[in-house]
């Protein structure tokens, strides 16, 4: 299933079209619920589970409060490590640096582990157009590589494939024999595929889940060891990182990791929790820091709270939204609740019906480690596109219609006449004519033959309060 | 203006308030008896934890180790536990490949997951925890603790270096949820606890 | 006690008789209900759609036809919640609107924390599913989301079990959203659906013969499902249950 033309449709578009295949949605649907239930499972573990998401959500205000000094406090330590820290004002700038870092030290090809930093930037294709191999080395990064699509969900990139959609592909582009589609066997082709490009590559290129500011190093979580995989063979290791990743100390780390796996996934912890200090023995390590409109974000006191996310996906496994619409819906680099808000902040008008994929539900803040108000400010930035005139007119001129009717108890009352008489007497023909949205798969209600309030007059005598 | 100053001036700008940082100290699931529990924390990740009352026995016990899995190239970081590759001898990190098991050392566990801190203090090739096909970490006995929160109370970064957090074999989920063990990293970890 | 009965303006005009149940529960328990006649409607339609300035006015209304009664109560907990949570914008800071904030309850909620009610008298022998709205279950309260670990509590489910002869069916998802959601539920027609059937098969799957729930939004939308596809649930506001098992 490919994610089609990168074309702007929106997300009722794209959603209607996932949702049309109401098996396949389903089974995507249930493979996140799973994910969901195994998150619920683990935090039921923890005793101080809620306490832990105060404290995470305490550090990161605690954090933004200071964020330029801590930055700064990571840079020393860190450049004392033997690090070398850069600065990236966009995604442009960045791309640059990571180019120049890389071409200076003859680099032909990179080993990558997940990093939605450089999928925001485009990393990828700027350096393949300038002839370095990227080789996107998490598993399901690399199933989505293969097969010359985006990541769909930010922990599992490939969740919209079937087995047997990966066997075709692994056939096709690693020789596997054809109809093979057990999991097992084809994570064993790609472990030897991989294998190869890493023992080959010449830098790697990792993401960074949290950069300590009291000791400069940086810490990069993984199931599959991949990101090891890249950083220990080769002597130079590229590390893109958003301003927003730093936190203050290490004894902070204990916070976030108890959290972090536990939400994604349900473990208890990733495989490998790996905090570099410096670089390896007789190697280079940079790490590239990031704006890219964070900046802008972070002043902005009703969006801020979307920049103290971690990254977990918890929000995209609990939305059941998100569960049957997909990440391709969104249209954007991070999908599901957080990236609603994400793309809203960063461009509303491209993103405009990113906050209305959302029916409000509110079941992500609860799951969101860090307390993000997502619903909450999703519904904020229906606000900001309603005052931005982003909305369409028709919509706006519908609204004001509206909130004038009810705004008077004779219209609203001569208003809600008029619908319960149409809904009783126009023929079925025309009421579920193609202008009914709603009638497409339901009924309209059954029209009562008096309002509430005509029956209590009735009943009750002008009876006001 | 560069970059870092552009940057460093628009976050002052934008900052929030300053809001204090939390007290960390009520947080956490002390055990009265961690290593009573590490085991099954270790078995949750995929893991093996085997215990070792007599370190003396220890060498053995990874040679068993070494001849289940089939290793034939066996690289040993822990004193007292042979090998026939030696770490110090290997001119370049992928030369690691090939390695059938490596025996590292842990300097304590994790009871609330079952995660062995590696430290890369002494290894010349840190990566050798993640290229080697098998993986055994020796952890002392004593050294187990309840919670992350204590974990990082004993680690820290005073110069350069590397540690990781290793939670039994490399792993992936990423087709069709199916867990399947031995993604990039070693197929197997078994921790040995001694003592 | 005297309250004022706030009906949402879709149940005043297509679902009337659960501002009648409403009624007919409190009176039963011997509140005194009075009707402000000149109410209209809270403004979520317009907030919720990105109006809230277009709601300001309507927030305004309502401050003003509610103020002065014991308590507000309202068979809704998503308009409930519009007064208690997102009114601020519109309303902080003027005479009267805290003690509106306070005063104003979803119906299960009044019965439960005001007037104490820990059991009903009352006999529903039937096969209950209960759909827990999401304003009413995360933003009021009404019960312990299933993503929290907290302890567990539900008051709606408390005063549904109290009455003789009820069973109710355990969920596969105990508090999934319905698909509802205001504009959502035409602007994202698809998904809408999708999420209203497989709450409609959770029900069914768990052998329910009633659904009931603390918001007719959320009914009125599984209804419209379940007789289009020939479901044979039977839907009923919690008012009307009550209503019904009281009599």
């Amino acid at each position: 299933m490919s994610a089609g033309p990168r074309e702007a449709l929106g997300h009722p578009v794209r959603a209607a079209r996932f949702a049309a295949d109401e098996a396949r949605a389903h089974w995507h649907d249930q493979a996140l619920w799973f994910v969901r239930e195994k998150r619920d499972r683990a935090a039921a573990l923890v005793p101080d589970w809620e306490r832990l998401r105060d404290a995470a959500a305490a550090i990161r205000a605690h954090t933004q409060g200071r964020l330029a000094a801590y930055l700064e406090e990571f840079e020393r330590n860190a450049i004392a490590r033997g690090a070398v820290v850069h600065w990236a004002r966009d995604a442009a700038e960045h791309n640059d640096i990571v180019h120049r870092i890389l071409s200076g030290h003859g680099v032909r090809r990179v080993a990558k582990s997940k990093s939605m930093l450089t999928e925001e930037c485009g990393l990828n294709p700027f350096l393949e157009a300038r002839g370095i191999e990227v080789v996107d080395t998490d598993l399901g990064e690399r199933i989505v590589q293969l097969a010359g699509e985006p990541p769909s969900h930010i922990i599992f990139p490939a969740i919209h494939r079937k087995r047997e959609e990966i066997g075709e592909l692994f056939h096709a582009k690693l020789g596997t024999p054809a109809g093979l589609a057990d999991p097992k066997a084809l994570t064993e082709a790609a472990r030897v595929h991989l294998r190869e490009r890493f023992m080959s590559a010449d830098a790697g290129m990792t993401g960074v889940n949290f950069a300590v500011a009291e000791t400069g190093g940086i810490v990069v979580c993984t199931n599959e060891g991949n990101a090891d995989m890249g950083t220990h063979l080769p002597r130079l290791h590229v590390a893109s990182m958003g301003v927003e990743k730093v936190v203050p100390r290490l004894a902070d780390l204990a916070v976030f990791l108890r959290l972090l796996a536990r939400s994604a996934t349900g473990q208890p912890v990733t495989t490998y929790t790996s905090h570099f200090h410096g670089p390896i023995d007789g190697g280079e390590l940079h790490v590239v820091v990031v704006d890219n409109g964070r900046s802008e974000i972070l002043a902005d006191a009703e969006a801020r709270r979307s920049l103290t996310c971690i990254r977990c996906g918890a929000c995209m496994n609990t939305c059941p939204v998100f569960r049957r619409s997909g990440g391709y819906s969104y249209e954007y680099v991070v999908p599901g609740p957080i990236g609603a808000l994400l793309a809203a902040s960063r461009d509303p008008r491209a993103h405009a019906s990113l906050p209305f994929a959302s029916t409000l539900c509110g079941s992500c803040d609860d799951v969101c480690p860090v307390k993000v108000d997502l619903h909450h400010e999703l519904l904020l930035r229906r606000r900001d596109l309603a005052r931005a005139a982003i909305l369409p007119r028709s919509k706006r001129l519908s609204m004001s219609l509206l909130g004038w009717i009810l705004a008077h108890r004779a219209t609203y009352e001569a208003a809600g006449r008029i619908l319960r008489l149409l809904l009783r007497r126009l023929p079925r023909a025309i009421l579920y004519g193609a202008w009914n949205v709603w009638g497409r798969r339901r009924e309209l209600p059954e029209p009562p033959a008096e309002s509430f309030r005509e029956t209590w007059r009735r009943t009750r005598g002008a009876g006001h309060g | 203006m560069d970059s870092r100053r552009a940057i460093l001036d628009a976050l002052r700008r934008a900052q929030p308030p300053e809001s204090p940082a939390p007290d960390l100290s009520a947080l956490g699931a002390p055990l009265p008896d961690p290593a009573a529990r590490v085991g099954e924390a270790v078995a949750a990740v995929g893991g093996t934890l085997v215990r070792v009352p007599e370190a003396a026995a220890l060498a053995a016990e990874v040679a068993a180790l070494a001849s289940r899995l089939g290793a034939v190239r066996v690289a040993s970081a822990v004193p007292g536990v042979p090998g026939n590759v030696s770490l110090d001898d290997l001119p370049d990190p992928h030369a690691l490949e090939g390695i059938g098991l490596a025996v590292l050392a842990g300097a304590f566990a994790v009871a609330e997951n079952g995660a062995v801190w590696v430290p890369a203090a002494g290894l010349r090739h840190r990566g050798v925890f993640v290229v080697a096909e098998h993986l055994a970490l020796v952890v002392p006995a004593a050294e187990v603790v309840s919670d992350l929160h204590e974990a990082y109370r004993r680690i820290a970064f005073p110069g350069a270096g590397f540690g990781t957090f290793v939670a039994g074999p490399s792993k992936t989920a990423d087709i069709e949820q199916a867990l399947v063990i031995g993604a990039h990293g070693p197929r197997s970890c078994t921790v040995f606890l001694v003592g | 006690m005297r309250v004022a009965l706030f009906v949402p303006c879709y149940v005043d005009q297509l679902w009337p008789r659960v501002g009648l149940a409403t009624v007919s529960v409190l009176e039963r328990l011997g509140v005194e209900v009075v009707f402000p006649d000149e109410q209209t409607c809270c403004g979520q339609p317009l907030a919720n759609a990105g109006f809230a300035d277009a709601a300001a006015p309507l927030a305004r209304r309502f401050l003003e036809i509610f103020s002065g009664f014991d308590a507000v109560v309202c068979p809704s907990g998503s308009c409930t919640s519009m007064v208690r949570n997102h009114y601020d914008p519109f309303l902080a800071g003027r005479p009267g609107f805290e003690t509106l904030k306070r005063g104003t309850y979803e119906l299960c909620e009044f019965l439960v924390d005001v007037l104490g009610v820990k059991a009903l008298d009352g006999r529903f022998p039937h096969r209950v599913g209960l759909h827990q709205s999401c304003h009413g279950l995360r933003e009021l309260g009404l019960g312990t989301p299933s993503e929290l670990l907290l302890p567990r509590s539900n008051k709606v489910g408390g005063l549904l079990s109290s009455l003789s002869g009820i069973e109710l069916v355990p969920l596969a998802r105990a508090d999934e959203c319905c698909g509802f959601g205001g504009t959502f539920a035409v602007a994202e027609e698809a998904v809408s659906c999708l999420m209203g059937k497989d709450r409609l098969a959770d029900h069914a799957r768990a052998g329910a013969e009633v659904v009931t729930g603390t918001d007719v939004s959320c009914l009125m939308h599984l209804d419209g499902l379940a007789r289009r596809e020939q479901v044979p649930l039977r839907f009923l506001h919690v008012a009307e249950l009550l209503s019904e098992a009281l009599s």
